[in-house]
């Protein structure tokens, strides 16, 4: 195998994993966010207590994070196809990923949002804040640093969740290293594949802190 | 302005139940300094915090500008409590907002225009002195900065009463002072009524009008400053005018308050002090007498003008008695200046009969 060719395959390998964790990242940013606010928001002595409501979603919430990713790739497929019409390819690949990562970004943002100091909040309602405006303008607000901190992470973790994905046919660098590095003993293709894969986790934590830093006025 | 009566709230854990409020009743009049003094512990937080539905109270009613907080619904409570600023001991500032973003947050939840909210937020940094700092971050202020920017936002909203929970206590005396005057100015100019907490006597000395000591839940005393000097055996009163006394020539302060005899005298009309604030009925009076072996000890309290005057060189002179000042002290209070000294005076009361008869005469009484 030329060094062109490896090049070849890994600028493709590359794009398949960034398509598929963009649009992950993207799934997951919505609805990770609406259910970590919802924990917190309908916890006891929350904005909007609701136990019921609670005890579930932090029920299916723990499901989702007990479930090593590569058993949750393989337990979601029924669903997969259902969506996508496809089991097979990056698309395919999103729909694991999405709710694989969604329970994990979830606990996140509920761990951010209470680090919002109580009397802040306490503050807002003394001043006749609506709950609207306390969860965007306070609790979403104040914990933004945090939440994008929380965000990094969970892509770097979509970059390695989709690596697996790669092993059952989501394409990306993960199936160039497995079907190139593993099985045929391209070392070269494997290094390339490592290399690749360090400098993309790299580039997103960077960005990441940068952001933080940025947001951040404590 | 604030009505609380019957006020009473328990906090419940699975082991056990904490009766933070027991029952308290109290009345804030328009434009009334209220301080609310006591241990750490005894209720105070959640009283304040249970005046604007922080906190639900479990029995009594809150009115506040004439409507009871206790039966509103939630998008009436919230109108109302736009109505009613709140000072917090810990600042509670919006992290991610700078100075000027802090202040704007309260006229932002009161719906108020950008253009309005822009130059209110100029008017309300430039009252607490920190027009300067409008874009700095909390984090980057001191903690007298950031209580500054606390009452400012407090007070965006335009609120009729103030709710401040030991908005001093974290500062520096010089700090405080300057937060202190501010207040008393607000309250002068715009008729603002304040319900504080505080634990520092310096506090009600300076601006309150009236003040009450809670314990466990309770109010043990209560009324207006003047009332309170008058008031045999006011704890109040004694800490507001410690007479400074050491175990040298002093009788238990105690036994000589208690053993005392005390009586009121008219009040007498006072123009003003000298920080120029009018008082309405100042020169009340109060002392008490009790024998000790050949010397007659007197607690004196005098208040309005009178404190000013040589009232004891007075004595000396005109009855030839040889007054010994066993401890005292002369305080400037926000409704009015005050002194309060424990006298020794040679011989049995019988002995000193006019010259106790002078003192009552010269708005003291023994
Ligand atoms: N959220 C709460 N849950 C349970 N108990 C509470 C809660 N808040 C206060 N208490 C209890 O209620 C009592 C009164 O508390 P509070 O905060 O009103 O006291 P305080 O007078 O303000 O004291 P400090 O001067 O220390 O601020 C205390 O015994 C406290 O432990
Ligand atoms: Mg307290």
């Amino acid at each position: 195998m030329t060094w062109s060719e490896v090049f070849e395959l890994l600028e493709v390998g590359l794009q398949e994993t960034a398509w598929m964790v963009l649009v992950s990242t993207l799934l997951t940013l919505v609805g990770g966010l609406l259910v970590g606010v919802l924990l917190v928001l309908t916890d006891k002595g929350g904005l909007l207590p609701l136990r019921p409501l609670n005890a579930v979603l932090g029920l299916i919430v723990n499901v989702g994070r007990s479930l090593p990713f590569i058993i949750l790739l393989v337990a979601v497929i029924p669903f997969t196809r259902a969506i996508v019409g496809t089991t097979i390819g990056t698309d395919a690949a999103i729909v694991p990923l999405t709710i694989g990562a969604i329970p994990f970004f979830a606990r996140i943002v509920e761990s951010a949002l209470r680090e919002v100091p109580a009397d802040v909040v306490a503050a807002a309602t003394a001043m006749g804040a609506t709950r609207t405006q306390i969860v965007g303008k306070v609790l979403l607000r104040e914990s933004l640093p945090g939440l994008v901190a929380g965000l990094t992470i969970t892509v770097i973790a979509l970059v390695g969740y989709s690596a697996m994905a790669g092993v059952v046919g989501g394409g990306g660098l993960g199936d160039l290293a497995i079907r190139y590095g593993y099985q045929r003993f391209e070392t070269d293709m494997m290094i390339a594949t490592v290399v690749a894969l360090i400098v993309f986790v790299q580039l997103v934590q960077m960005v990441g802190d940068l952001l933080v830093r940025r947001l951040s006025h404590r | 302005m604030i009505e609380i009566s019957g006020l009473r709230k328990t906090y419940r854990s699975r082991k056990r139940a904490v009766v933070a409020v027991d029952g308290v009743d109290l009345s804030v009049g328009e434009g009334e300094v209220y301080g609310v003094l006591g241990q750490s512990g005894a209720g105070k937080s959640t009283l304040l915090r249970c005046v604007n539905m922080l906190e639900r109270p479990d029995e009594g009613t809150v009115t506040v500008d004439g409507r009871d907080l206790t039966k509103l619904r939630r998008g009436d409570l919230r109108i109302a409590r736009q109505g009613i600023g709140m000072i917090h001991q810990h600042f509670a500032l919006l992290s991610s907002r700078t100075v000027a973003g802090n202040v704007a947050f309260a006229l932002e939840v009161t719906g108020t225009p950008r253009a309005e909210r822009r130059t209110r937020v100029a008017e309300l940094l430039e009252l607490v002195g920190l027009g300067e700092r409008a874009d700095a971050y909390p984090a980057q202020l001191s903690g007298g900065q950031k209580q500054r920017v606390g009452i400012a936002r407090a007070l965006a909203a335009r609120p009729k009463v103030l709710l401040s929970d030991e908005a001093t206590s974290a500062l520096d005396p010089e700090t405080t002072e300057s937060i202190l005057r501010l207040l008393l100015d607000l309250n002068k100019r715009l008729g603002l009524t304040v319900l504080l907490i505080t634990h520092e006597m310096t506090v009600v000395k300076r601006i309150c009008t009236s003040a009450a000591v809670m314990r466990d839940g309770r109010f043990v005393e209560s009324g207006t400053i003047t009332d309170l000097l008058k008031r045999p055996g006011s704890e109040l009163a004694r800490d507001l005018f410690p007479l400074g006394l050491r175990d040298t020539g002093g009788t238990p302060e105690t036994a000589a308050v208690g053993d005392g005899v005390a009586a009121d005298k008219d009040g007498r009309s006072v123009a003003g002090d000298k920080d120029g604030r009018s008082v309405a009925g100042g020169g009340d009076g109060r002392s008490a007498a009790s024998d000790r072996t050949g010397e007659t000890i007197v607690d004196i309290t005098v208040s309005g003008a009178d404190a000013d005057e040589p009232i004891i060189a007075d004595l000396a002179r005109q009855f030839g008695v040889d007054v010994r000042i066993l401890g005292g002290s002369v305080e400037t209070l926000a409704t009015t200046r005050a002194g309060r000294w424990r006298l020794a005076l040679p011989g049995t009361r019988d002995d000193n009969a006019a010259a106790l008869d002078y003192l009552r005469k010269r708005g003291v009484t023994a």
